[in-house]
């Protein structure tokens, strides 16, 4: 993983004095973070400190909660994604998003991962749409496992299947960035080392932002980790500089596990 | 374990042990009994209705011979079918009595004699016949008509032979003839169709259910025309699209209080809106069919935005997060999920709607009909007005009737309710 390091050139994010709000009450204060393409950033934290929450910003998904508000500026390859132009409708083809309890519809496999690039006409005829699928189902390493009952309602494979199934079904609308929220925290640890293998794999071709409990998870598969308190980011740098050698006391109090 | 140790195993813990053993049994004890109570008043009930409800589904009829006199029916010997409608077929038919008891002489006897036969069914029974087929006129037939009502309920034991005659509907004399005519089996029981074809009639053994059955289906479809699609479309709304503020909260509080309105307002704002300001005609199903639809809408409301709330966040969230648009998300995900909810909700609300009686009574659809209807435009009424309608009657033969139409309405609102359980079992998805 180091060669992707954080010294790749590109950034994808780039977060000014960004501000979440539920009802009036203010759970992020001011967040300013650049988010490298490519490679994993990971968000660590104790509860409650808005990491998800700030994860949302990305693809506007707080837009659905009512009494949520946004404010600051957030810029994606320096557009403006709370642009009143913006339709938060294909910012979301554009950056995927991976919940922390698996949520494949109650519909077949095939349905699953067809649900997005049929309804953004991804696919001219059966046969693109059954490759989408297919090449879908590969990459997010669950095609084996699968392919004899693509039939078979997606609800019924196990819960890492479930979780792979999902990222199948957010890769098959061709994303640019995909967002996980705590992928792993229902999965038990077989599963789990198949999914950071995978996030592992997807690194290369996405710009992966991940929120994760688990700071061994954070230090396995990040490149950069951001460490939130409180609703502040407390310390961001290179994934191995946050665990060897924290500036702020507050994380070093953290990772060692005296606070959180 | 030493018994001093445990605080457990004390003296004082042992009688709350027992305390709360007892507390237990007692709980359960009165659940038993309100059990009981529910269903014995429900057993009590179904068995007061059946018991008496059943005799209505058989009849006593007369099979008699008459001849088509063509002198009385039709002298000017035209076949006319407009003018034998009006000709004296109950002279035809009580000279088919006076044939079959030829030494009834007496004014006041041929009356009686008379009246064991069904006064206008038996003559209205032949009239369609000639009507239907003016060559009968001039033959002899023989015709199956009920009884009158009074020998019916005697026959079926309602009547009690012991007291007075004066003190009773039915003569002594009246008694001699149908006992004679039981025993020759040309009065015998038969399984009552009538009942099933006729609409309602001033004369009990007339009086069927045709017309108010039709009439509560062709209500029952305008009201589910109005109440579901307009339900459902209100429910998605509030529940996904409303903006949350005190107006869209005001219309919220005020859906869950129109549901426990009490459905006489409804009537009430009925006739004031489709009959006062609209203009439309009173009695008929349309109307009928609008009033029951308003009070059906907050049921629909209620249930399908109970359906909506338990889908899953997260699945609306999962389509929200690969681009679906809001009604994408809505219309592909929440709403198949809700479906058997939502479906099983409006069945239920149609069964409530059913069953419904006071706003009817206020926008007319109490009439008194013997017609049975053909369209939603026709002054109609339905199985609960028809029940009370004839609950209000005097006659002993009514009481059964009145049964018969509760057990028939009961049964309906069973296979609705066994319908949506059925899909409810059937469609469910779990997840």
């Amino acid at each position: 993983m180091t060669e992707l390091k954080s010294t790749h050139p590109k950034i994808k994010f780039t977060c000014r004095d960004v501000r979440v709000a539920y009802s009036g009450k203010e759970a992020l204060h001011g967040i300013n973070m650049d988010i490298d393409d490519r490679g994993v950033t990971a968000f660590i934290g104790p509860s409650g400190c808005g990491k998800s929450s700030f994860l949302r910003v990305f693809n506007r998904m707080n837009d659905t909660i009512p009494g949520c508000t946004v404010s600051g500026e957030i810029k994606m390859d320096g557009d403006d994604i709370y642009a009143p132009d913006l339709d938060p409708v294909l910012l979301r083809a554009r950056v995927g998003m991976v919940f922390q309890k698996p949520n494949p519809f109650p519909k077949s496999i095939y349905d699953n991962v067809a649900y997005g690039p049929r309804i953004h006409g991804l696919a001219a005829n059966k046969s693109e749409l059954d490759h989408i699928v297919e090449t879908s189902l590969q990459k997010a390493g669950l095609w084996d496992e699968v392919k004899d009952r693509l039939k078979d309602t997606g609800t019924g494979l196990s819960g890492g299947q479930q979780q792979r199934l999902v990222i199948a079904r957010t890769i098959a609308v061709s994303p640019e960035v995909i967002l996980m929220d705590e992928p792993a925290s229902a999965l038990d640890p077989i599963a789990t080392a198949k999914l950071e293998e995978l996030i592992d794999e997807l690194a290369q071709k996405y710009c992966i932002v991940i929120v994760t409990h688990s700071m061994a998870q954070a230090a396995r598969i990040s490149q950069r980790t951001a460490f939130f308190h409180m609703g502040n980011l407390v310390e961001y740098d290179v994934t191995s500089n946050i665990f060897t050698n924290p500036k702020d006391m507050r994380t070093q109090d953290y990772i060692t596990g005296r606070t959180g | 374990m030493t018994e001093a140790t445990s605080i457990h195993a004390s003296e004082h813990a042992l009688k709350r042990l027992k305390k709360r053993h007892a507390k237990e049994r007692r709980f359960k004890a009165l659940g038993l009994l309100a059990i009981g109570l529910a269903v014995s008043a429900l057993a009590w009930l179904l068995i007061s209705i059946v018991g008496t409800g059943y005799k209505a589904f058989y009849q006593y009829d007369f099979t008699l011979e008459v001849e088509m006199t063509e002198s009385i029916l039709d002298p000017q010997q035209e076949r006319d079918p407009d003018k034998l409608r009006k000709a004296n077929y109950r002279r035809i038919i009580q000279n088919a009595l006076y044939e079959r008891f030829p030494d009834v002489t007496d004014r006041k006897a041929k009356r009686e004699l008379f009246n064991i036969i069904s006064s206008s069914g038996a003559p209205n029974h032949i009239r369609q016949m000639a009507y239907n087929n003016p060559d009968l006129v001039g033959q002899k037939l023989i015709i199956t008509v009920p009884t009158s009502d009074d020998v019916d309920q005697l026959l079926k034991g309602n009547i009690d032979r012991n007291i007075d005659q004066s003190k009773r509907k039915v003569s002594d004399q009246q008694i001699a003839w149908v006992d004679e005519l039981v025993k020759t089996k040309e009065i015998k029981a038969e399984f009552n169709t009538r009942f099933f074809t006729n609409p309602d009639s001033r004369d009990a053994e007339l009086a069927g259910i045709a017309s108010a059955f039709l009439g509560s289906l062709m209500t029952l479809f305008v009201t589910a025309l109005l109440a579901i699609p307009v339900g459902i479309g209100a429910a998605i709304w509030l529940d996904e699209f409303a903006p949350r503020n005190k107006f869209v909260d005001f219309i919220e509080i005020n859906i869950n209080n129109l549901a426990a309105v009490p459905s006489i307002i409804f009537g009430v704002l009925g006739l004031a809106i489709f009959i006062n300001f609209f203009g439309l005609p009173r009695s008929i199903p349309i109307v009928g069919g609008l009033v029951l639809g308003l009070r059906a809408l907050p049921t629909v409301i209620i249930a399908t935005r109970a359906s909506l709330m338990a889908v899953p966040q997260s699945i609306r969230d999962g389509a929200l997060s690969i681009g679906a648009s809001h009604v994408q998300a809505v219309f592909h995900h929440k709403l198949p999920h809700a479906g058997p909810g939502i479906m099983t909700g409006s069945i239920i609300a149609m069964a409530q709607a059913l069953g419904e009686t006071a706003p009817l009574l206020m926008i007319g659809m109490v009439a008194f009909l013997t017609e049975i209807p053909k369209s939603p435009t026709d002054p109609a009424t339905v199985l609960p007005v028809q029940i009370f309608i004839w609950a209000g009657n005097s006659e002993r033969a009514w009481v059964e009737k009145t049964s018969a139409a509760i057990m028939i309405l009961l049964l309906v609102l069973i296979i609705i309710n066994s319908m949506a359980i059925w899909l409810r079992n059937r469609l469910e998805k779990r997840w």
